[in-house]
């Protein structure tokens, strides 16, 4: 019994370290090809004959990175804040406040929340082409100001774990419902805030669809996803330089997570415990 | 090193507030006014971005429209539409995606769960290191396994050659092609192993003990007392899985783009679903024909097919958890 437990113990570690390898392996691949040169880049070697630190700056000579980042920072930055600006009041409502038609206005939200974004596109493109506002990213910065489906019914999820004798009491001590939202709900929903927030930033920063859509022909107006599509069809010999490019536009998000796990681990399991 | 996924996940009270059905001393004249104005900027939104374009496009889809000009054809998109074989096509990939690639990412995601909710040390870096391709932005993960499968020189295949196997063509072929791209799906399991961990973590300890004091092994532990404790976050991570597989476009359109070596940027002749359209869902499929070759009325046909096979799969979810989430 000792000894098949033992045995055991060894089958679970050695199966989880070689699924840790086969998760890591790519990261690692991708991070030796980025060093080789562009001839051994093409070749099917694995490590770096001579380690090629300049590949990294030749990504920023050789295309529009940094104005890609600028631009997708812009993008995710103010994605985000008119997001809160306008998801949190929604939230606050539906999960305070008790009048008909509150279970429709929840259904609602599920339903837009469900909706591929393409089944709505022609229509939509067709306002932002009348107000000239196409070949820019306003078209999916703007629309944020109404509220963000996905964000509002993470907040709501959370809202409705605060018990109501709070805001009760604030009422009774004179609060008006912004006062409420203020002083009492939000200090409350800090991690549903900040995981809502982070989770809008990275979706911003990830998406593609959005800028192949609205971004136009022009480089100078595109985002990282963008740029880094077309990357490999502007270098196409240079896997070496393709590949350090990809890690460049990795590093930000595996950084920003290192300084805010906590908040991500909360985020994802507040996303999953519904149900 | 990863903060502790123990962090007891937010409950809902039962039986705490009072359903809003029963009549609640809770609701008090004007409430239905306050919520009507907090709401207000997402209802305008509501009607802007999901009311108003919906019915613009059942408009547009008995008409060819090209931005310029505009013309009544009746039923033609959609006989049109109908007999394309890329539409078939595409809702054939669709379906793969949902039989194969969704069920294999909820069950490696469950199994790599499992494994970790059985570590007690290590646990944490592990932890960090099975979420962590999750974070690779959608297109950076998709060119580097562009890459890392590409057939002649791709590091895959030549790992594999040290064992003697010649490795497939992946993205090249158009057999391969949606394997790969599960692989990938698979490596991006992150986020699905972190729920299916914290759900493992919450199922109390002395049911096991229990079944163990009565003989159960551990199969029968896990079929008895884990499924059963964790299928409604299962389920939810199925259905979800589902509906995102419904709108699948990113990983599939760069997969084609870098692997075909198409060298266009926008406003080009690359059409999606390379190779040989084994890569081409609805989305872009509407992508394609709405925004290159600009037939809008035609692509809100392919936007209501789609809206059609989202709406199915979102019943579904509404009918499995609608009921418990509104009750609250």
């Amino acid at each position: 019994m000792r000894l098949r437990r033992r045995l055991m113990w060894i089958a679970r570690h050695a199966l989880a370290i070689a699924l840790a390898l086969m998760f890591l392996g790519p990261i690692v691949l991708v991070a030796l090809t980025a060093l080789m040169t562009d001839e051994q880049a093409l070749t099917s070697t694995l490590w770096p004959e001579r380690w090629n630190w300049s590949n990294f700056a030749d990504v920023f000579t050789h295309s529009e990175l940094l104005t890609w980042t600028v631009n997708t920072f812009v993008y995710a930055s103010l994605a985000t804040l008119f997001m809160l600006v306008s998801s949190i009041p929604a939230a606050y409502a539906l999960a305070r406040f008790r009048f008909r038609g509150r279970k429709t206005a929840f259904l609602v939200v599920i339903s837009t929340m469900m909706l591929p974004p393409q089944v709505v596109a022609v229509p939509i493109y067709l306002v932002w082409a009348r107000l000239d506002l196409t070949d820019s990213l306003w078209p999916l910065i703007l629309p944020m100001l109404f509220g963000d489906a996905f964000s509002i019914f993470l907040l709501r999820q959370f809202l409705i774990t605060i018990p109501r004798e709070y805001t009760e009491a604030a009422t009774v001590d004179g609060c008006s419902d912004v006062q409420i939202l203020f002083r009492v709900i939000l200090p409350m929903a800090r991690p549903a805030v900040a995981a809502v927030a982070l989770f809008s930033f990275f979706y911003c920063w990830n998406d593609y669809y959005g800028p192949l859509l609205y971004a136009g022909v022009d480089q100078e107006g595109w985002t990282l996803s963008l740029g880094l599509a077309t990357f490999k069809a502007f270098h196409s010999v240079q896997w070496n330089l393709t590949m350090a490019a990809t890690l460049l536009v990795t590093a930000p998000v595996i950084i920003v997570f290192l300084f805010a796990q906590r908040v991500f681990i909360e985020g994802v399991t507040l996303t999953g415990v519904k149900g | 090193m990863m903060a502790s996924t123990r962090t007891a996940p937010p409950r809902r009270r039962r039986g705490g507030a009072p359903s809003p059905a029963a009549p609640s001393p809770h609701r008090r004249r004007g409430e239905g006014a306050r919520a009507l104005l907090w709401l207000s900027p997402w209802i305008i939104g509501v009607a802007v971005f999901f009311v108003y374009p919906l019915l613009s496009t059942v408009y547009f889809s008995f008409h060819r429209y090209d931005l310029f000009t505009l013309e009544f054809v009746g039923l033609d998109n959609y006989r049109y539409a109908f007999s394309d074989a890329r539409v078939l096509q595409s809702a054939l990939n669709t379906l793969w995606l949902v039989v194969f690639m969704v069920p294999a990412q909820v069950l490696f995601a469950l199994g790599v769960a499992q494994l970790l909710a059985k570590l007690k040390r290590g646990g944490g870096i592990l932890r960090t290191i099975f979420y962590l391709p999750s974070l690779v932005p959608v297109v950076a993960g998709t060119v580097a396994f562009v890459y890392l499968l590409n057939p002649a020189t791709g590091p895959v295949n030549q790992v594999l050659a040290w064992f003697g196997i010649t490795g497939p063509d992946w993205f090249g072929s158009a057999a391969w092609a949606k394997p790969s791209l599960t692989l990938l799906a698979l490596w991006g399991a992150g986020n699905t192993i972190m729920i299916f961990l914290a759900a493992l973590l919450d199922v109390p300890r002395h049911l096991y003990e229990a079944a163990a004091i009565d003989g159960a092994g551990a199969w029968r532990q896990f079929r008895s007392i884990t499924l059963p404790m964790i299928s409604p976050v299962l389920m939810f991570s199925a259905v979800t899985g589902v509906i995102y597989a419904v709108q699948y476009f990113t990983q599939a359109m760069i997969a084609s783009r870098v692997a075909s070596g198409a060298t266009d940027s926008a406003g080009s002749t690359f059409t999606p679903g390379y190779p040989d359209g084994s890569l081409l869902t609805l989305p872009q499929h509407l992508f394609h024909t709405g925004f290159r070759d600009w037939s809008m009325g035609l692509a809100c046909v392919h936007a209501l097919l789609l809206f059609a096979v989202a709406m199915l799969f979102t019943l579904i979810l509404l009918r499995r958890f609608g009921k418990a989430e509104v009750a609250s």
